[in-house]
């Protein structure tokens, strides 16, 4: 009988090898999985896996798609660890583009270079505004920021839809459900010619800074730490649980916002019902991945990025089916945690129980 | 004749020997006090007997014959029920449904014995409501009714008037007169003593897990019990002197407070004042509302705005404050749970040492300076003696008492004007004990006001100035050290004594 025994300290050994490990056993069950399923796995380990890092044309895509993920989970994994647990980032991110594209939408003639820098920072203000309603009745009558956040998506997509074939619908777009196409100075300039990848990447990477400071270094970091640890050794401290909630509901808010307002000014350049793809869910899975960690979280939001290119290439030149992605991404998930057990215990083999 | 009879009983847990050789016999009709101190070993015995532990040596005889019970329902197969001190019932059932869940028949039927039994009994409960609809006192009633259900010779009850009112204690006791008439036996844990004189025919005294004596209670007064309990030949102490005490630090003056947890103690009437340069204990079995009366006076728990000035501390009102700005006002406080509340168990004791002494310069520019942390963090180990392999280890790896070491040294190291300590020395060996007493007799030199709760008397006798007794939520005047005794102290916390003041 093997038995779990708790480390007496958590292992960082494990915390570095869990994921690793959880992302090879991830490979070997899905190429099983698809070897059964008729394909050849090498075929697809080549589409899926490997051409996303060495195509350059492929790469560039995963950059892009990467970006939105490392945003948004950076943002996510602050609010996580102190044991906030938003599922709202969907909706923050919706928010987000919603408010960027004001200035478009309502000043399509408008020039200048200050366009594009005013519509991320009102992505930020509109994502963050979506999070205050949730932190505000948690805080207040501790209504569940889960369940909060959860519906506050479905309200999103519904404001979303509504603008889109209503007030901000475009007059010359056929009755297609989105707006006009956005004036050359309210897109992002381009980080690298010839891609789609804007300067948004580096504000991924700057956001990755600053949480990496805010949770490793700063003492109000440390506090909401502490918070989701032991709240009653926060409380003993006198670390103020309200305004835990409210910073990771509002950094969180923010992060997603931003984002949503990159990706209308970036790859999209209008206002769209599917602007998201779901990002604000799988930022969820990104942030688990990365251990909450923020160097963990650039990893991991690379390697789900790389994961949705490659399935997509996979799909045209293996056959793979769409679902096969996300079960790929589920079996990670699942083996990940599995696996990170071991970092605070270790496995144990006993006889008979005495 | 002897219905029940343990020989040699024992039991430990790890390096913990919870009961020693326990030698009982509970004759058949009779009301049996166990009689103890908190820790004394009367839980441990309890979960023995009723089948919840399995002894490590000794033996248990049951109507004359031997009996090994691996679980509780083989227990009450035997015929031994258990109430225990917090009700295991669900609030949105009504009484009936609770108890069909474990005794076998229809509502209707159930629903007539529960009445038959109530009146049989003085156990008048409707079995139709709900069970949140019920004051304390019928959720009891229904617990005991339950076990009666299956017909018991043996009813353990776990301090049953501790979550009573007086007016319903009376009512329990005429019940388990009536039952002990009948033939069932109790086993009435307790450490009112008062309340065994008055409904018990022997009282079993253990001490430190050991039987210290059987005896009719009705033949002592509850001074003598009181010793018995407490025990031991108390050192003859020296009370400090000291300078002639300064400014009030902490004032409370007449506070009342009912916590919002129905199982908490309420706080009636608490007046309390420490001034610089004392130390003020308060003694008390725990559970009789130290824990709330802590966290009020730490700010864990904060009053309505209009309620500031109900706790005074530096001379400001701070009621309505959290401990953040109670801490800026010079508070340091060690609390009674070391893990989870007063450290993280999670994090490294440099980062624990960050959590309170942050405004030591820890801190610069919203940055941890980790070399300051772990500068702090090593004098605390040193001074402290802790056993540790150094700042990085995780505090939950630490043993109990190093923890509470390195807790009691992180807060003195704050330099508080006012020390509030709970259990300080709970857990800790002899000689680090005196240590931290020492430490606090020298703080209390240097002109710092410190409040201790505990449990140890002669810890308080040693160490206090002055002494409150805290029972049932209301605190004794103060009682100078000088001038009495623990027999004092003794009678007030049993509720003894009601006049006299010092």
């Amino acid at each position: 009988m093997i038995t779990l025994v708790r480390r007496s300290a958590a292992s960082r050994r494990m915390a570095v090898a869990a994921p690793v490990a959880a992302l090879l056993v991830t490979i070997l069950l899905n190429l099983a999985l698809y070897t059964v399923m008729g394909k050849d796995p090498r075929a697809v380990f080549y589409a899926m896996l490997l051409e996303p890092f060495i195509s350059w044309p492929s790469f560039s895509e995963v950059l892009l798609k990467m970006t939105p993920l490392l945003l948004i989970a950076q943002g996510l994994a602050i609010g996580f660890r102190a044991k906030v647990i938003n599922i709202g980032a969907e909706g923050q991110f919706l928010l987000g583009a919603i408010f960027a594209s004001a200035i478009p939408v309502w000043y399509p003639q408008a020039t200048g270079p200050w366009i594009w820098p005013s519509m991320l920072v009102l992505g930020t203000l509109g994502g963050a505004l979506w999070a205050v309603i949730p932190a505000f009745w948690r805080v207040r009558l501790n209504a569940s920021e889960i369940l909060v956040t959860l519906m506050m998506n479905l309200i999103a997509v519904q404001l979303l839809a509504w603008l889109l074939v209503g007030p901000w619908k475009d007059p010359m777009g056929f009755n297609f459900p989105q707006t006009v196409m956005f004036q050359w100075d309210a897109m992002l300039p381009t980080l690298i010619p010839g891609t789609r990848v804007s300067v948004a990447l580096l504000l991924a990477f700057a956001a990755s800074g600053a949480a990496y400071l805010w949770m490793q270094r700063s003492f109000g970091g440390y506090q909401m730490v502490v918070g989701g640890l032991a709240p009653q050794a926060a409380c003993y401290a006198g670390f103020s649980q309200g305004r835990a909630v409210w910073l990771s509901l509002l950094i969180g808010g923010a992060a997603a916002g931003v984002a949503g307002a990159a990706e209308v000014a970036g790859p999209m350049g209008q206002l769209q019902r599917s602007i998201s793809s779901g990002y604000g869910y799988s930022a969820i899975i990104v942030a688990y991945l990365g251990g909450l960690h923020p160097v963990g979280i650039v990893l991991s939001s690379l390697l789900i990025a790389a994961l949705a290119i490659g399935g997509d290439n996979a799909m045209v030149s293996a056959g793979l089916p769409v679902s096969a992605v996300e079960v790929f991404q589920g079996t990670l998930l699942v083996a990940y945690l599995a696996a990170v057990v071991l970092v605070r215990y270790r496995l144990v083999r006993s006889g008979v129980p005495a | 004749m002897t219905l029940l009879s343990l020989r040699g009983l024992s039991k430990t847990y790890g390096t913990v020997r919870a009961n020693r050789h326990i030698d009982l016999d509970v004759a058949q009709g009779s009301i049996h006090a166990i009689l103890g101190e908190n820790g004394a070993g009367k839980s441990t015995l309890m979960k023995l007997i009723y089948g919840v532990e399995t002894p490590d040596e000794g033996t248990l005889h049951w109507h004359g014959k031997p009996l090994s019970l691996t679980s509780p329902n083989e227990a009450r197969a035997q015929g031994i029920g258990m109430v225990f001190q917090h009700f295991s019932l669900f609030e949105t059932m009504r009484v009936v449904d609770n108890i069909s869940l474990v005794v076998p028949g229809t509502s209707r039927a159930l629903a007539a014995r529960i009445r038959a039994l109530g009146e049989d009994y003085g156990l008048e409960v409707d079995p139709l409501a709900y069970v949140h609809a019920l004051s304390v006192g019928e959720r009891q009633r229904v617990e005991i009714i339950r076990c009666l259900m299956t017909d018991p010779k043996l009813l353990i009850l776990d301090e049953p008037t501790s979550v009573l009112p007086p007016q319903s204690v009376e009512r329990l006791f005429i019940t388990l007169r009536r039952l002990r008439d009948r033939g069932v036996s109790i086993l009435f844990i307790s450490h009112k003593l008062e309340e065994i004189r008055a409904l018990c025919d022997r009282a079993t005294i253990l001490r430190d897990g050991t039987v210290t004596g059987t005896v009719d209670p009705r033949d002592h007064d509850a001074r003598a019990l009181a010793q018995m309990v407490i025990g031991r030949e108390m050192p003859h102490v020296t009370p400090p002197e000291g300078k002639a005490p300064g400014k009030v630090l902490l004032e409370l003056a007449g506070l009342d407070h009912r916590p919002d947890d129905p199982f908490a103690q309420a706080l009636h009437g608490i007046s309390l004042t420490v001034r610089e340069g004392e130390i003020v204990g308060i003694a008390g079995v725990s559970g009789n509302g130290q824990g709330e009366l802590a966290r009020l006076i730490s700010g864990e728990t904060r009053r309505h705005p209009q309620a500031g000035a109900e706790v005074l501390m530096m001379g400001k009102p701070v009621g309505h404050l959290g401990p953040a700005a109670r801490r800026r006002l010079g508070l340091a406080f060690v609390p009674e749970e070391r893990l989870g509340r007063g450290a993280v168990p999670e994090m490294s004791l440099s980062d624990n040492s960050l959590l309170t002494a942050h405004g030591l310069g820890l801190v610069r520019r919203g940055l941890i300076d980790r070399a300051a942390e772990r500068r702090l963090t090593n004098d605390i180990i040193a001074t402290c003696d802790v056993r540790t392999p150094g700042p990085q280890a995780e505090a939950g790896a630490l043993s109990g008492g190093n923890l509470q070491k390195f807790i009691v040294g992180r807060e003195i190291a704050l330099a508080p004007k006012l020390l509030f300590a709970s259990q300080p020395t709970w857990g800790v060996d002899i000689g680090a004990a005196t240590a931290i007493r020492r430490r606090l007799a020298d703080l209390k030199a240097g002109g710092t006001g410190i409040l201790v709760i505990s449990e140890e008397i002669e810890e308080l006798f040693e160490i206090c100035d002055r002494l409150h007794v805290i029972r049932e939520g209301c605190l004794s005047p103060s009682l100078k050290v000088s001038e009495i005794g623990p027999e004092d102290v003794g009678r007030w916390m049993i509720g003894a004594e009601g006049g006299k003041a010092a």
